[in-house]
């Protein structure tokens, strides 16, 4: 095989030779000479979605379901713009994805050229690198190295823009076994004094806990596992994220569910009363922490972190350690056997009994009813009854986001998809769409809301073209229920704009694209409902009908500590939990 | 649960009295496209501030630049903006010289006076005390041209204003290491 080629054949052979074999895209004239390099070969396997955000959202979806770095192509101008919500979703979760835009040729760039944007001057801040192509002699170094850029270190977004006349010029590609970064390279190793004090305090903990983040699953399914291996050998009780769902099993005793500002009782009060917290990549986020300067007061904190910047950002802490999870972890764990360490077991029987004490609250409790679904009931259901199958879950934003993640319940990484870090609605469907591409014969369900599913909902049109049977579960309470909820949190119940008008009938919908649509609103034909979903072969939309005021407990007011929690049965405390301060915090 | 040990972070300086310092960074970076863009960026996107800046080019066959910039905040919020601009794709490395404490630091500026009479001999002699050079000369002006540490231009500036101050134009600070080790 030659090594002379096209710039748009390089393209296609750098993908390959980066065993890339899905990507999802959208053409248009800047980019047709990719796209007829595309047309040629048969390696490469392109999605047509809908709209460039879904290719992003897919690509997303496709990578944190599979560990590979996803892929998009899209077109310069209106192409790029669209893509780059997408991009910034990435960016926030540290998700590798690559997307090549066209551009304008050289000799246009800065003419206001049709279709031509600043795209490496738009994306500068939404991704984790870009690159503007001018000659081809660059292009093989720069796709190889985008793809190294993406998955090292913390990963993220890096744009490769193409202006037209580099993908017709011919030039000799090279591969990427010679290409080195020259500045790019992240430390994976712990440093050795720092691991032995980190283990030394562990061993010295009596309240100790473990507070897990997105990065364990960034780092890959070996840090999950360590995870699992040092909490069994601490016995310390394990909390996590949104983001790490699924790093450490649900059904383990020592899970205390999720924590944050919907996470449960035990989780947050276990983080404000430890005395040793080992944040393993977590990045105390605002919706983690609640109030900083109340945020647990008493604990030395151990943070293990990737990104040396994360460290001391929002929470000034006693021992960060910068390195990969999966290498912290083991070299942990060889300090703590090697050592011959072990658990301080009386005191650690005495907070187990404590957090008990917390659990015994049950703060994922709520009011069933026999009239009409609640929205936590339908997602325990669902969780019933898809619990043993090959499942990956997303979801969109929202409550109904904050419901999945508290009773669906996760037993391996990733499994479960969301957009945590920037909060896009529209994410869910697009994600589904690219994990159903990287897994085609698993469940892949899409859990959303009945306002966020419009956001992305021509990809149904992807979904139908490519025969993927993803299942879109909308809980569906006719309002944006978050956005209600807050309102009537903070703004005297005046539902401003908030009421999900004029909404399409989505069991139509569904017929519209070729899905299958059920509806339920009986909590007795639930099951059923959900079991004729499961057992349809094909896209189904399911239009679960749920109370429609129901609020997301239990909650930590903004601008409140993790022991302040409201608990489900106190909603009328909502009204005159948040002070001016905290309305600011939103 | 009240007034424990407030967690200090570079983002919740409104808690307690923020404690605002000056430092200089030096900056290495490739010489490519942008990346004094992203540099900046990064400034105004995470609200850092910007006392000063340069940049130019050190070392041409391997495509390095030097940045230099001087900036204000909280001893947390430099420490983060370090580890920001490291996170960076091409930059090699950032030095903190005022941590560091060896640094040479020097500005050069342009100082344009017109004036007749005594305002221009005490011009004169002025510049001549600071070590300003005339590198322009009219009937009814000079520009002088003065190297040397920041506040050695603030105060000469200053000197001037009352006698004639035109406009000034400066460079922004340059500075390394002292010793024989690269900063
Ligand atoms: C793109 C985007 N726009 C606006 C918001 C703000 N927002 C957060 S949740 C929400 C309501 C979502 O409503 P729905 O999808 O019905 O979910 P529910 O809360 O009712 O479960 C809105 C508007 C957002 N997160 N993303
Ligand atoms: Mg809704």
């Amino acid at each position: 095989m030659t090594n002379l080629m096209t710039g748009a054949e390089m393209v296609v052979r750098a993908l390959r030779d980066q065993g890339v074999e899905t990507i999802f895209g959208y053409p248009g004239g800047a980019v047709l000479p990719i796209y007829d390099a595309l047309f040629h070969q048969k390696h490469i396997k392109h999605v047509l979605v809908r709209h460039e955000q879904g290719a992003a959202h897919a690509a997303e979806g496709f990578a944190r379901s599979s560990g590979k770095a996803g892929v998009l192509l899209v077109t310069s101008g209106p192409g790029a713009t669209n893509a780059v919500t997408g991009l910034t979703d990435a960016l926030m979760d540290s998700i590798p994805v690559v997307c090549i835009t066209g551009q304008v040729p050289t000799h246009l760039i800065g003419s206001d050229a049709f279709q031509e944007c600043d795209t490496v001057g738009i994306t500068r801040h939404c991704t984790k690198h870009n690159y503007l192509v001018r000659q081809i002699e660059d292009l093989p170094r720069i796709l190889h190295e985008a793809f190294y850029v993406a998955q090292n270190g913390r990963p993220g977004p890096v744009v490769i823009d193409i202006p037209k006349d580099v993908q017709f010029a011919i030039g000799t590609y090279i591969g990427p076994r010679n290409i080195e970064h020259k500045t790019y390279r992240p430390r994976l190793d712990g440093d050795p004094d720092r691991i032995e004090q980190a283990a030394l305090l562990m061993a010295s903990a009596r309240r100790p806990i473990f507070y897990t983040g997105g990065g364990i699953i960034n780092s890959g399914p070996e840090a999950s596992r360590l995870l699992r291996e040092l909490a069994g050998l601490t016995g310390f009780p394990v909390t996590s994220t949104l983001m790490g769902l699924g790093a450490y099993p649900a059904s383990a005793k020592n899970w205390l569910g999720m924590l944050g500002m919907h996470g449960t009782y035990e989780a947050n009060n276990a983080m404000h009363d430890c005395d040793v917290m080992i944040a393993i990549g977590a990045r105390f986020d605002d919706r983690i922490t609640g109030r900083l300067d109340a945020f647990s007061p008493g604990s030395k904190k151990i943070h293990i972190d990737i990104d040396p910047s994360s460290i001391n950002k929002n929470v000034k802490v006693d021992l960060g350690i910068v390195g990969d999870c999966t290498h912290v972890l083991r070299q942990l764990i060889d300090v703590w056997r090697g050592r011959d360490l072990a658990p301080d077991t009386v005191a650690l029987a005495k907070w187990q009994a404590q957090i008990e004490k917390w659990r015994s609250r049950k703060s994922l409790s709520f009011k069933n009813s026999k009239e009409v679904i609640k929205p936590q009931y339908a997602v325990q259901r669902l969780y019933e009854l898809t619990k043993g199958r090959d499942t990956y879950i997303t979801t969109e934003v929202g409550q109904h986001q904050m419901w999945a993640a508290q009773h669906y319940h996760f037993e391996a990484p990733n499994r479960w998809l969301t957009s945590g870090g920037l909060g896009t609605m529209g994410y869910g469907l697009p994600a589904a769409i690219g994990a159903q591409m990287a897994h085609p014969g698993a469940l892949v369900i899409d859990i959303a809301g009945e306002a966020s599913i419009l956001m992305n909902i021509q990809e149904l049109s992807t979904a139908a073209q490519y025969r993927l049977p993803v299942k879109i579960f909308i809980l569906n309470n006719e309002y944006m229920g978050m956005v209600r909820q807050w309102q009537e949190l903070l703004h005297g119940g005046r539902y401003s704009e908030s009421y999900s008008e004029a909404l399409p009938d989505f069991v139509k919908l569904a017929e519209a694209y070729g899905a299958h649509g059920i509806r339920c609103s009986d909590p007795a034909k639930l099951d059923e409902a959900i079991m004729e979903m499961l057992e349809t072969p094909k896209t189904v939309i399911f239009d679960c009908v749920v109370d429609k005021n129901e609020n997301c407990l239990p909650m930590i007011p903004s601008g409140k500590a993790h022991n302040e929690m409201i608990l489900p049965g106190h909603d009328a405390e909502l009204e005159t939990a948040v002070d001016a301060a905290g309305k600011m915090l939103v | 649960m009240n007034a424990p040990a407030a967690p200090l972070s570079p983002y919740s300086s409104a808690i307690g009295k923020p404690n605002i310092e000056v430092h200089t960074l030096s900056v290495l970076v490739d010489n490519e496209p942008g990346v004094l863009a992203r540099v900046v960026g990064l400034f105004s996107g995470r609200g850092y501030n910007i006392e000063s800046l340069t940049v130019a080019e050190v070392a041409h066959a391997e495509h390095l630049s030097r940045i230099t910039i001087v900036t204000s905040g909280t001893p947390e919020a430099i420490e983060q903006i370090g580890h920001q601009l490291e996170r960076l794709v091409p930059i090699h490395k950032v030095t903190d010289l005022t941590l560091r404490g060896n640094a040479v630091e020097r500005e050069l500026a342009m100082i344009k006076v017109a004036g007749t009479g005594q305002d221009r001999d005490e011009a004169l002699r002025l510049a001549d005390a600071f070590r300003a050079r005339v590198i322009d000369a009219s009937i009814e002006s000079f520009v002088f041209e003065l190297t040397g540490a920041v506040g050695k231009i603030d105060q000469f500036i200053e000197l001037m204003r009352p006698i004639g101050l035109v406009e000034v134009s400066r460079t922004g600070v340059a500075a390394m290491s002292r010793g024989p080790n690269p900063t």
